[in-house]
């Protein structure tokens, strides 16, 4: 299967391909590389990709997975509407 | 032991403009130190917009040569992927008598200065962004040449062209010490090594007040976390930005899809903190609602937060300094840095080759703090 087939980030489509030609032109971990390609910056916020890319930069530089660092975990957990965010604000407010 | 003509701090935008446009003035062995990932810094934590929509003539003009160099950046730069500038505008909206008086007279300003922004009544406004709340503000101002230019690829871009002239590169390397002996640099200490040079320019953003005690220069800069959201990727639905300063936020859709906004806490202390809060959560989400009612319909997947590096008069400093030669900075952007890169890539690099600088950009000098009260302000900060 070639590495364009390969679908490694599937909230912002991104291939296997892309992976290994960020990492060829000097880009060697899981910051940088959602930098420039937006893995890990959709809906799943890296969930399902960032431990695949982890494994292809330990691949790329030859050390252990565990010993790649990992991108930071931000907020939010999952996706919450903006409106459902301030409905609960502003019931809290009332009820102060 | 390298040997440096300069060492720029920082390989965020204000960095990578200058080693570009000195390296594209001919000069050799530049190199360029960050602490951290590429775009770890305030450029990569940025709102993404550019705008010329300001109340000072300074910052007005900064912005306009700006915006005229995004125009042409992937041609200039020859990048071989895309900017993503996109000019749909900047609607800011008044929601005050006294706000509406201020954006007559800044309109006035921006237009003498051949900045082609309009003011607009709520009916216009709406023709604009037919999804605001028209209860929500009571005139506007547009400028349809402002915009957004996506941080990550325009800094790559800086990056690539930068390298391909020659500029060294170091990233996850951290500046300990800068050596001077009799008021001359001679060298930069890192973590990992050290680069012997006389000329130094700070471009470290948040930390630009540290790195200028590093050398024993006194920065009247402090910074200040900002935070910042992004939601899941919808149709196109809105293509100016749309800013309030006076409800405290802005919000613009990306060429991505995702909608970017943030707003100022006005209980932030003075720090390096830029962690995110429940408390940003809730008020921008209660903005929102109220201003954009339909945006508020999408989901928010992630936020985070920035340094804004604020000056005193909230225009920038892009100068070198009597009390130490060879010393140079770029600081004090409060919160505009990546919108004016272009421009203080190019002046930081006359000063430094000691060209005659244009007669405006004298003001950006760090002595206009100096035994002065401040005259100028910029008000139209979120």
């Amino acid at each position: 299967m070639s590495k364009k087939d390969i679908i490694i980030c599937r909230c912002e489509d991104i291939s296997l391909q892309d992976v290994h030609d960020c990492l060829e032109s000097g880009y060697t971990t899981v910051e940088d590389i959602k930098r420039i390609l937006r893995v890990g910056m959709g809906p799943c916020q890296g969930q399902t990709c960032s431990h695949l890319i982890q494994a292809e930069i330990a691949k790329f530089l030859g050390m252990r997975k565990e010993d790649v660092l990992f991108q930071k975990t931000r907020p939010l957990v999952t996706g919450v509407s903006l409106e459902a965010i301030a409905k609960q604000a502003l019931k809290g407010e009332e009820n102060e | 032991m390298n040997k440096a003509s300069i060492v720029i701090i920082g390989a965020g935008i204000s960095g990578l403009s200058t080693a570009y446009n000195l390296a594209k003035e001919g000069m050799q062995d530049i190199h360029v130190i960050d602490k951290g990932y590429f775009t770890n810094g305030s450029t990569g934590r940025c709102g993404a917009g550019v705008r010329q929509q300001w109340s000072t003539k300074m910052n007005c003009i900064l912005a306009k040569k700006s915006i005229e160099f995004f125009g042409r950046a992937n041609e200039e730069l020859g990048y071989h992927k895309d900017i993503e500038f996109k000019q749909e505008g900047y609607l800011i909206l008044a929601t005050t008598e006294e706000e509406d008086l201020q954006f007559e007279k800044n309109v006035k300003l921006q237009n003498s200065l051949g900045i082609p922004t309009v003011k607009l009544t709520v009916e216009e406004a709406l023709k604009v962004v037919p999804h605001l709340n028209k209860d929500s503000f009571i005139s506007a101002t547009y400028c349809k040449t402002d915009g957004h230019v996506n941080p990550f690829l325009m800094s790559e871009a800086y990056y690539l062209a930068a390298k391909k002239l020659g500029v060294n590169f170091h990233f996850y390397e951290e500046v300990k010490a800068i050596v001077i002996e009799e008021k001359t640099i001679k060298k930069v200490v890192t973590d990992k090594g050290e680069y012997i040079t006389d000329k130094v320019l700070n471009a470290a953003g948040g930390y630009a007040k540290e790195i200028g005690l590093m050398a024993g220069v006194e920065i009247p800069v402090f910074s200040e976390n900002h935070e910042i959201l992004v939601t899941e990727r919808s149709k196109p639905l809105q293509g100016p930005m749309v800013m309030s300063f006076s409800k405290n936020i802005y919000c613009q859709q990306v060429p991505h899809g995702s909608f970017l906004m943030g707003r100022s806490n006005p209980y932030a202390e003075i720090s390096h903190d830029i962690s995110s809060s429940w408390e940003f959560l809730d008020e921008m989400a209660k903005t929102v609602l109220h201003i954009l009612p339909e945006v508020a319909k999408l989901r928010v997947i992630r936020t985070w937060g920035g340094s804004y590096n604020i000056s005193p008069d909230r225009q920038p400093i892009i100068s070198d300094t009597k009390e130490l030669k060879g010393f140079y900075m770029a600081c004090g952007f409060s919160g505009h840095g990546f919108m004016f890169a272009p421009i203080t890539g190019e002046l930081l690099t006359e000063i430094i080759l000691e060209k005659t600088l244009d007669e405006y950009a004298n003001e950006l000098h760090i002595d206009r703090f100096k035994d002065k009260d401040i005259t100028v302000f910029e008000h139209s900060v979120v």
